[in-house]
């Protein structure tokens, strides 16, 4: 696969299970939405302003020290297959890869720095969508690496700015800073304690929101969470990013109380829920991705409680993205029938759980916090 | 959980397990769905987030208002109000000018306010007074940067200040 071989980290650095709380948070996102002057924005932007647009930002990457050394995929020129596996990644949006037919619009593409993980979206919603997708929970550290991307390239482009309303966007609700922060969150403790819509709403009082594993209208499966700023128009940058910060170890924090409800009113019933979880991944023969990622947040869980010594938060991180139906394809060499590809699951499961995630079932570790090789 | 029943009323069995940590004190009430709801805790938080297209179609059939945004249309790209309305998207830039009071009233509502305080953009050839707000922007920046002791990042936006202050 050309395109993937000249990917600077293969887009997936973000698996790697540093930064803090590894285990609970998977990923940090930050995006700034940019638009350029004299263009519609994507929804109504015709074929000259996209070619337009992706020549403007051709022109600015290639003075752009972050960007310079890395990959520009336009997306039309990618095999089908190699843009799901884009979308697998969260390297790009649903939206990119156009429509199942026709395939991507002319002039969509997405530009990865072989330096920082960051990367821009050309051609989205909005004219650019710059972007950082970091392991763990480090939102400033995302944020200073796309504020610093955002200024090489404003530097070379016209930028739709506002004097009032800010960085202006094809959607109201990201006028302004242009900045969405979010954080992917794994909260099995909150939700087998039934805390879980508490929290939920509460984040809605202060300003922050909740989706699913694939972003907004997706729905929430292995109790995987985004959380992220509502608004984005009246505060700054750094604040909206402090926010968020503090909002998401308040959660986290919510998150190990809840840990500990279940390690003392419900050890036992916890205990087993985590080794038929690892159980089963360890030996089934078919899986569908949906099963899998219930399976995993339980496995994950145990992981965490140090219920299961010897597992690796980097190998529970890698079966959630090869496990998909484009990688699990792509290993395959051909096009899988569901049927097929829960099969082909289940099989790279129990190979990579032999391989490096190895546990030793014995009965005396039940109950103790024995302490797991953590990467 | 199941025979349990609900601490409050004592009668319907209890369905939330309610965990209060308060002061680092924590405690559990078991309750039924009825007293949970009174209580606050719905079963469905998504619900209170109104959507954005409910709120553009409330906007357009406003009959107190007499700047109906209905007939307007945006010169540079000809979206309509309507179009907006439906698709909660506007069309450019220049949209923002067209519809510029509507829109506010709409911020408000969305964001709480309508004045960007974030990052001052400064084009590739910046007139005076763009490089002056965006010194007022990176001042603010420095200042708070300094407040938290942040001083590799205090020293980057005192560099960027030098060389944007005139000589």
């Amino acid at each position: 696969m050309n395109e993937f071989a000249s990917m600077p980290d293969y887009g997936l650095s973000w698996l790697e299970a540093s930064g803090d709380h590894p285990d609970i948070v998977l990923s940090t996102r930050v995006r700034l939405a940019r638009n350029l002057q004299g263009h519609a924005f994507g929804p109504r932007a015709r074929v000259n302003d996209r070619e337009a647009i992706l020549r403007l930002f051709k022109g600015s990457s290639g003075k752009s020290d972050i960007l310079s050394g890395g990959t520009l995929l336009e997306m039309p020129a990618v095999a089908l297959r190699t843009r799901r596996i884009l979308l697998e990644r969260r390297v790009v949006t649903r939206d990119l890869l156009g429509d199942e037919e026709t395939g991507p619009e002319q002039g969509t593409a997405v530009h990865l720095s072989g330096l920082d993980p960051v990367s821009v979206m050309v051609n989205e919603e909005d004219h650019l969508r710059v972007q950082s997708l970091v392991s763990g929970l480090r939102i400033e550290q995302a944020w200073r690496m796309v504020d610093r991307l955002d200024e090489e390239l404003g530097r070379e482009l016209p930028f739709a700015y506002h004097n009032e309303f800010g960085f202006l966007t094809s959607c109201p609700t990201n006028v302004g800073s242009g900045l969405r922060a979010s954080v992917f969150i794994h909260l099995p403790g909150l939700v087998l304690t039934k805390e879980i819509g508490k929290v939920l709403q509460g984040l809605g009082q202060v300003g922050l929101t909740f989706r699913g594993l694939y972003g907004e209208g997706s729905e929430v499966i292995g109790n995987f969470f985004q959380i992220s700023n509502q608004t984005t128009l009246g505060k700054t940058e750094e604040d909206l990013v402090d926010h968020l910060d503090k909002v998401a170890r308040q959660v986290i924090q919510y998150e190990l109380q809840a840990r500990q409800v279940l390690l003392r009113d419900a050890l036992g019933v916890t205990e087993d829920k985590v080794w038929k979880a690892y159980g089963l991944l360890r030996y089934a023969r078919s899986l569908s991705f949906e099963e899998l990622m219930n399976l995993l947040s339980g496995v994950r869980l145990g992981l965490s409680l140090k219920l299961l010594p010897g597992l690796r938060v980097y190998t529970l991180n890698k079966m959630m993205i090869f496990t998909q139906p484009a990688h699990l394809e792509e290993a395959a060499g051909r096009d899988l029938p569901s049927s097929e590809s829960d099969a082909h699951r289940a099989t790279y499961v129990r190979r990579i759980l032999a391989a490096e995630g190895e546990v030793s079932a014995d009965d005396s570790a039940s109950g103790e916090a024995e302490l797991s090789d953590q990467a | 959980m199941s025979d349990m029943a609900c601490d409050k009323c004592g009668t319907t069995e209890a369905v939330v397990n309610l965990t209060q940590i308060i002061n680092n004190e924590m405690s559990t009430h078991r309750l039924c769905e009825k007293c949970a709801a009174e209580k606050g805790l719905e079963s469905n938080p998504e619900a209170s987030n109104l959507p954005l297209t409910d709120f553009l179609a409330q906007m357009g059939t406003d009959t107190v208002s007499d700047t109906s945004p209905e007939g307007i249309q945006c010169s540079f790209c000809g979206l309509t109000f309507s179009d907006f309305s439906k698709t909660g998207r506007l069309g450019c830039p220049e949209c923002y000018e067209t519809y510029a009071s509507h829109l506010q009233k709409l911020l408000r509502q969305v964001h709480g306010g309508t004045q960007h305080v974030g990052k001052v953009y400064l084009p590739p050839d910046p007139t005076a007074s763009e490089v002056e707000r965006r010194l007022g922007g990176l001042r603010r920046k420095l200042d708070r940067a300094v407040e938290s002791e942040d001083f590799e990042r205090a020293a980057e936006l005192r560099d960027e200040i030098r060389s944007l202050e005139p000589a």
